[in-house]
């Protein structure tokens, strides 16, 4: 199965780079947009085809090494 | 004294780090490959600045999670003195050793210059060579340089004297939270700092500054 893991910074952590991408939104003529965050996303093919063992699976990668829990919240989609 | 450089793909200031502890101790230090799952036993191991594994996922994430830094781990457990520049800094973070993490640079920019820096620790083997509030000038260069960490963490980091350095008033090169440039473990054997002391030991090029790091870790160890 596939796991997609979108990795985003904790509220209240700033993030310069989602704040230039606003600026940068605006200076371009979008109107309305209000705060920018930027994360990223990772796409693992998983070899596991239980959703809960690959979602215990998934979770412990975030925690070891896909995601810095200081500063970075974690959310999985499993698909297929 | 045995000393050792940690060596990633792509790190950058190993052998910056390799002449300033080889003038200091007078004898070269190990250049200890990443791949390496045992260390010798040592007094002293530097982790360098550099991009190391082309900074892939986040700066220092995939070198904590290399073979050597077990062993490095087991080292510091034990109270083996580790340095951690820059990157080195950053990979002690992601590892754990440290707390808090580098994020990107408030000014989004990569920054390369000399930096003031006021010594605030000077108790440790680090900082011993320093007095207590003197100003030093030290170079920078690197673009995920600005501390973070809840404030719970930054008012222990203060409260037990874990600050070494910080960024001189208005110098601040990064935005890092309260001007933090170093910190040291709980224990006091770990520091992490994004300056450069090792480019500061030559008159020859930015100056002598940073050569008290590496005097005062030969005097620690002596001792």
């Amino acid at each position: 199965m596939k796991a997609k893991v979108h990795v985003t910074l904790k509220t209240g952590v700033l993030d310069p780079q989602g704040k230039a991408i606003g600026h940068a939104l605006e200076s371009l003529g979008f109107e309305g947009v209000g705060e920018v965050r930027q994360g990223k996303v990772i796409e693992l093919d998983l070899a596991e085809t239980d959703p809960d063992k690959a979602r215990t699976q998934v979770g412990a990668m975030c925690e070891k090494l896909l995601a810095n829990t200081v500063i970075e919240n974690y959310d999985i989609d499993l698909e297929g | 004294m045995r000393t050792a450089v940690i060596v990633f793909p792509g790190s950058n200031c190993d052998r910056d780090a390799q002449v300033a502890l080889h003038a200091a101790f007078g004898a070269p230090p190990a250049m200890v490959w990443h791949r390496e799952t045992d260390l010798p036993p040592l007094d002293l191991i530097v982790l360098p600045g550099g991009f190391s594994y082309g900074d892939y996922l986040r700066s220092g994430a995939m070198a904590a999670q290399s073979p050597v830094l077990r062993a490095l781990r087991e080292q510091a457990e034990r109270g083996v003195l580790v340095l951690g520049i820059c990157n080195g800094f950053q990979v002690l973070t992601e590892a754990g050793l440290l707390p808090g993490v580098l994020m990107r640079n408030a000014g989004l920019k990569f920054v390369c210059r000399d930096v003031g820096l006021v010594v605030e620790n000077t108790e440790s083997p680090f900082t011993r060579g320093y007095a207590r509030g003197q100003a030093v000038t030290i170079p920078v260069a690197h673009h995920d340089g600005n501390y973070y960490a809840d404030d719970a963490t930054l008012d222990r980091l203060e409260g037990e004297g874990r600050v070494a350095f910080r960024y001189a008033p208005h110098d601040n090169p990064n935005g890092s939270a309260r001007d933090i440039a170093g910190i040291l473990n709980e224990r006091g054997n770990v520091l992490g700092m994004m300056p450069h002391p090792e480019r500061a030991v030559d008159k020859l090029h930015c100056g002598v500054d940073g050569q008290a790091v590496f005097t005062g870790l030969v005097e620690a160890l002596a001792a």
